[in-house]
């Protein structure tokens, strides 16, 4: 529902509130935008218009360190980002579709907790797991193994959501025409919360991409990820190359809000055209 | 596991029909299982080791020893310094959060009320695209415009207002604005979008004016998006890792930072422990007094 | 008469405090029309959801042509139900629903295919098959649900008020529809509504439930004429209730004095509560010449009148001040009476019903 007449403001309100909108906005995109701009200055200082180049984007592509944490963030997202969306969507059809089990109580808090903790404590605590617990060494599948515990919890309540909004007789209509569990499940369950189960796995994929904190904690030597890379490099100097490789992380976090939104929209008008 | 006959041909008795229901029910648990042991494994006995942890001795590499108890790393949190530490970042988090809901309320309630829904959803979108931005490139964003050389430094200097204010406290509490807001105005944007405007044409019907039907209607009846966003605020900015390193540079040391330190190169990992339980019940008690404060006063 | 459902003491309890379905015992016969009427939550959709296998029963019996079945899981019954919401799926267009019970039970393609624009047919949706549920009006989704139940040839069909979505109209056009495709396909019906006019024109038997528990089966006319209990003659239509007692010869003694006769056997002495429908009431001119003798006569007076259009309901008081329903049909050969009008109010000796109270 939107504004009516009877509840519309003076006009000077709806004035000072779009100005104050815009100006807002002006401070979300600015800083980004001038990075952007910045990315293709062809000055050594950042802050320095120096004329347009590609140098920096140039000399990013062949630095192999950058790229090497290019892969291994591609690597653990991608890991990370199945693993926790198999683990969240279950966890999210045991709370929502049966009834009573056993700790399943204790599980709807234990799944929020992750969520709402702080991400410093999270890190820490998984290093003291790792190292003074668990026999292993710190690597690539300790970030992983990270970045699971804490995506899973994410994934758990966006397909929660979906799965509420769905109606249970449509599982009952499929067992009534001769489906069993499986069945149901693959042809019926699955492809109606698959719009909940790709917004988890984006969301996942997002939070995988943009840890610096937990990274840094359970991190093996040698082998890091772009962003804790990246973040080295700021505390070291700041060069247009990091302008560059952050343009690029930026368009990256870009498509993922796109395709995001393409998700959505598809099931809106889903729903949409079953309200008309 | 109890499972019952496929093709049944028994009549029903209560202890069946148990039967039955319990075969279910361990349906759901095994379909839980995965998940609840990853968490047990990765989460929670973590959470209970790193407690038990703040209370071991520390080797000389600073790494815990188990086996050798001390309260010395919770007392040393009464240490001045390391007060200042948990009080500047208490407060700051505080501060962020008010701010960013004084900044937010009023942009989120200009999106929910514009009449197109286009213009909505487009609005909508802006607010999504530096919301699911890469974080650090957000902040290091601002690291360039603060710096000597950066634009917000040459207006600052333009105008006479301000120098540079890279590595000093307002910018880090800018850039824990910047990075923040957005986790405010969606919750809100969601709960004003929600709101059914009949009952604020009702409170105009019964003679308040817009000032009043804001007060006692929308303000109330947006509450669970104020809570959300400042929850979302709250938590990620008592922890801040990023920021304060990025922009307050040494001298802004705040929670998130100092823990990290502890691990990495002030090597006392049981302090290190102590600090990040304690930032956690922080966190716990003020989203509950949050939550009970809300209840009441709104 | 085979049973085609032959339920035996079923009862149903969630946990330890609800008890929806209370020791119902009931045979349904095969190829009939059988409808489960009562208000809502009386456990008319537990009782169907337990013969669809969708709940299982607490205790008791239910058998489909003399097979057991009340433990068995739902995709192993030879039943099928139309949901009240239809529950299509909402991912795949009309004849991927109606083709999905098929499917499941693996039967050759091209018999689905025959099979299953047959059903598209029968039920007036041809050229439609490849719209989705979304792009359907609600009559036509409660189509394509019915088209989807009946592929399968059940042994019984279940529907659990599948018109309570629609409006008046389309309600009634559907009636007569339901009642048609039952006729011709002849599989057992049982329905269950809250509607009772719709469970009175539609069914050839009905069973009355209230609080879990079966009151009454019988025919319509049945269930209307001679209702067993004062819940019954209340629920289906509207009706009369005067309070009164047994006399000595059979007749009943009603407050005021009056004698009057009616149906039912309870004993001498024992208090009985009359039910009397407002149409089988006439109302006479107080003091007019013709009265048969054979109907009951009451003296009373008009204290309302409600115009209706197709009939007239008047409220008589009786000289006891009990106040009673009439309902005439409006017909020119019909005296009008007047508010105020002294009137003597007659029924036939068999109109009403004695109901031990
Ligand atoms: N799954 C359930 N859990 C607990 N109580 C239920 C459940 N299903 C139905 N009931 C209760 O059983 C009673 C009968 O419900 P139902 O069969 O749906 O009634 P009807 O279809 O006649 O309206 C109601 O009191 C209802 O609240
Ligand atoms: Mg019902």
């Amino acid at each position: 529902m939107s504004v009516q007449e009877g509840t519309a403001h003076r006009p000077w309100v709806d004035k000072v509130l779009t100005v104050n909108g815009w100006l807002i906005f002006a401070f979300l995109y600015l800083p980004i935008l001038i990075l952007v701009i910045y990315s293709f200055s062809d000055s050594k200082v950042v802050g320095i218009w120096g004329g347009f180049t590609w140098k920096w984007y140039n000399r990013m592509i062949h630095n192999p360190e950058m790229m090497g944490a290019l892969w291994n963030s591609a690597k653990v997202a991608f890991i990370s980002t199945i693993i926790s969306t198999v683990l969240g969507t279950l966890a999210a059809l045991a709370l929502d579709r049966y009834r009573r089990w056993l700790g399943k109580g204790a599980f709807d808090v234990i799944m929020y907790l992750p969520v709402i903790i702080p991400e410093v404590t999270m890190g820490a605590m998984l290093l003291i797991w790792f190292t003074q617990i668990l026999p292993v060494n710190l690597s690539l599948t300790t970030i992983i193994l990270g970045h699971i515990a804490f995506s899973a919890s994410f994934v758990t309540i966006v397909v929660r959501a979906r799965l509420a909004n769905l109606d249970d007789s449509l599982e009952e209509a499929a067992a009534d025409l001769y489906a069993n569990r499986w069945t149901t499940f693959r042809r019926i369950t699955l492809p109606l919360i698959m719009p909940g189960v790709m917004g988890g796995a984006l969301l996942a994929l997002t939070l995988s991409l943009d840890d610096v904190v937990i990274t840094e904690f359970v991190q093996g030597p040698g082998a890091s990820l772009l962003p804790v890379y990246v973040f080295g490099l700021i505390r070291r100097q700041v060069t247009p190359e990091i302008n560059a490789v952050s343009t690029l992380m930026l368009a990256l976090s870009m498509m993922l809000v796109f395709i995001s939104l393409a998700f959505q929209a598809r099931s809106i008008s889903k729903s949409k055209n079953k309200e008309a | 596991m109890t499972m019952l006959d496929e093709r049944p041909s028994e009549e029903a008795n209560p202890e069946l029909e148990r039967k039955a229901e319990r075969a279910e029910s361990w349906r759901g648990f095994f379909t839980a299982l995965p998940t609840y042991l990853y968490l047990v494994v990765f989460f929670v006995l973590p959470l209970i080791i790193i407690t038990v942890i703040s209370f071991a001795e520390r080797s000389r590499t600073g790494k815990p020893v188990l086996g050798e108890w001390t309260l010395d790393w919770w007392i040393k949190l009464g240490d001045p310094l390391v007060r200042s530490v948990v009080f500047r970042s208490v407060w700051l988090a505080f501060l962020n959060t008010l701010l960013s809901l004084l900044l937010g309320y009023p942009f989120a309630y200009w999106i929910a009320t514009r009449k197109s829904a286009l213009m909505r959803n487009f609005l909508l979108v802006l607010v999504l695209i530096p919301f699911w931005s890469n974080f650090l490139v957000r902040t290091y964003a601002w690291r360039t415009l603060l710096d000597s050389n950066g634009l917000v430094t040459k207006v600052g200097e333009m105008t006479g207002l301000w120098g540079k204010m890279l590595f000093t406290e307002p910018a880090v509490f800018l850039g824990l604005l910047y990075g923040y807001l957005p986790f405010m105005v969606l919750p809100l944007y969601a709960a004003i979008e929600h709101l059914d405007w009949n009952l604020v044409e009702a409170a105009r019907d019964l003679y308040a004016d817009a000032r009043k039907a804001f007060i006692k209607v929308t303000l109330p009846l947006s509450k669970p998006g104020i809570i959300a966003g400042s929850i979302l605020v709250f938590i990620p900015s008592l922890g801040a890792y990023v920021t304060p390193d990025l922009l307050g540079g040494s001298k802004t040391t705040l929670l998130g930072n100092y823990i990290v330190t502890q691990f990495k190169s002030g090597r006392n990992w049981p302090f290190g422990a102590a600090l990040s339980v304690t930032i956690l019940a922080i966190m716990m008690v003020a989203t509950i007094i949050y939550f009970r404060k809300g209840g009441k006063t709104l | 008469m085979t049973a085609a459902v032959s339920i035996r003491g079923v009862t149903k309890r969630f946990g330890t405090d609800v008890t929806a379905v209370d020791n119902v015992t009931l045979d349904i016969v095969d190829g009939e029309f059988f409808s489960l009427l009562g208000p809502s939550g009386c456990g008319k959709t537990t009782m169907l959801r337990m013969i669809a296998g969708l709940e299982f029963p607490t205790e008791g019996s239910i058998q489909i042509f003399g097979e057991e079945l009340a433990l068995r899981p739902p995709n192993k019954r030879p039943v099928n139900t139309v949901f009240q919401s239809y529950a299509l799926f909402p991912h795949m267009n009309v004849e991927k629903n109606v083709a999905f019970g098929l499917e499941m039970r693996k039967v050759d393609k091209a018999v689905i295919k025959e099979q299953v624009a047959d059903a598209i047919e029968a039920v007036h949706l041809k050229g439609m098959e490849k719209r989705k549920p979304s792009q359907l009006s609600g009559g036509q989704q409660q189509r394509v649900a019915l088209a989807r139940a009946l592929v399968n040839r059940p042994k019984v069909l279940l529907l659990d008020e599948p018109l309570g979505a629609l409006d008046l109209k389309l309600r009634q056009a559907m009636q007569i529809e339901l009642k048609d495709i039952q006729s011709e396909v002849g599989i057992t019906f049982i329905y269950v509504t809250h509607d009772q006019e719709e469970a009175l024109t539609m069914s050839n038997r009905i069973g009355v439930m209230n609080f879990g528990n079966l009151l009454q089966v019988g025919t319509p006319e049945e269930i209307y004429e001679r209702p067993v209990n004062r819940f019954v003659a209340d629920f289906i239509g509207e009706t009369n209730f005067i309070d009164g007692t047994v006399a000595d010869d059979g007749r009943i003694r009603i407050a005021g004095g009056a004698l009057v006769y009616a149906r039912g056997d309870a004993p001498a002495g024992a208090d009985v509560t009359l039910t009397l429908r407002p149409e089988k009431i006439w109302i006479h001119s107080r003091g007019a010449a013709d009265l048969d003798p054979e109907r009951n006569q009451l003296p009373g007076k008009i204290t309302r009148r409600l115009y209706y259009g197709e009939s007239i309901y008047y409220e008589i008081e009786l000289e006891d001040g009990t106040l009673v329903d009439a309902r005439h049909e409006n017909i020119p050969s019909l005296q009008r009476r007047d508010v105020g009008d002294e009137v003597t109010i007659t029924f036939h000796r068999q109109a009403a019903e004695a109901l031990v109270s």
